[in-house]
């Protein structure tokens, strides 16, 4: 794909434009459509489809194995770590309204904590068996 | 989507029939539009037609494109199919008619989600308070379900690959 001019540039305007609005379908989960689910799938298919226009190569040179190994555990340990905060708080587990003073602010806070888990995560799965999968060579098929 | 749906079964081509799934969940994304569902839609066109046709191109790239060989005796899996749709279908009548209000699925929950997710969450989007707050459970489970398909594929794919890269040493 090295000569084909235009699909780089359009990826090159197009790339920052779909991260921005996977952001937004992020942070604006609690009013319009959208949350971390979502939001994660559009961060991975951003990913993808740099790693279809420039190599496979390239895009784990910007997005690495070992930090999407990082993001797989480390969303399902930041939705668990809500719900321990909110055991240690005094609730019980997942309990959003002890994490701050007013309940609803609580409420508010744990539901932010919990979409950015569940996008880190779904991100970096996708992301890892999009990679584990390109990264493989065909079989002969004589085999 | 039924002409989708029989151009995928009658193609023998898999590449073609990745590209028409992808076209099947376009369609999907757009009924589930047309029921209100935005969440829904997104998801599915997000990942229905994007990543999951994206995942079953790189398949295809590491097996080939022809199907195997066809189905010699189609006559059981018919015969199961037609017995376990027309079964799907007498389940069906059993259901309340499409937006009844009076169905019990719009009587247990659902008024106090809608009256007062506001008011006990602060977030105007119910689909999301529920998603997190009021099924915080689920959403764990369903997060750790993620979580296992990647370790999984992770431990498939990954030990393959060392195998081919010490050819003939002993393991």
């Amino acid at each position: 794909m090295k000569h084909y001019l235009v699909l780089r540039v359009i990826a090159k305007l197009l790339i920052p434009f779909m991260l921005l609005f996977a952001l937004y379908v992020q942070f604006h989960g609690d009013y319009g459509p959208g949350g971390g689910f979502q939001a994660g799938v559009i961060v991975a298919a951003t990913i993808i489809f740099y790693a279809v226009i420039f190599g496979l190569p390239t895009a784990r040179r910007v997005v690495p194995e070992t930090v999407l190994e990082t993001m797989m555990a480390a969303g399902v340990l930041i939705y668990a770590g809500v719900g321990v905060a909110g055991l240690l708080l005094g609730g019980n587990y997942l309990d959003y309204f002890v994490l701050d003073h007013d309940p609803v602010h609580g409420q508010e806070r744990g539901i932010f904590w919990v979409e950015a888990g569940v996008a880190i995560t779904v991100s970096g799965v996708m992301l890892k068996i999009f990679y584990m999968f390109a990264g493989r060579r065909r079989r002969d098929p004589g085999e | 989507m039924a002409v989708v749906v029989i151009a995928i079964v009658t193609q023998r081509n898999l590449f073609a029939v990745v590209v028409l799934s992808g076209a099947y969940s376009f369609l999907m994304a757009t009924v589930l539009f047309a029921l209100d569902a935005i969440d829904v839609a997104m998801t599915e066109a997000s990942v229905g037609a994007g990543i999951s046709t994206v995942l079953l191109l790189a398949a295809l790239h590491l097996c080939g494109a022809d199907e195997a060989k066809r189905f010699q005796h189609p006559g059981p899996p018919l015969v199961t199919a037609v017995i376990i749709g027309g079964l799907l279908v007498y389940g069906t009548f059993g259901l309340p008619a499409f937006s009844d209000p009076e169905a019990p699925i719009h009587r247990h929950v659902v008024p106090r989600y809608v009256n007062d997710a506001m008011r006990e969450t602060g977030v105007p989007n119910v689909v999301t308070a529920v998603l997190a707050s009021y099924r915080g459970y689920d959403t764990l489970g369903e997060t750790t379900v993620v979580f296992t398909a990647g370790v999984g594929v992770l431990a498939l794919l990954r030990r393959r690959r060392k195998r081919t890269d010490d050819k003939g040493a002993p393991r």
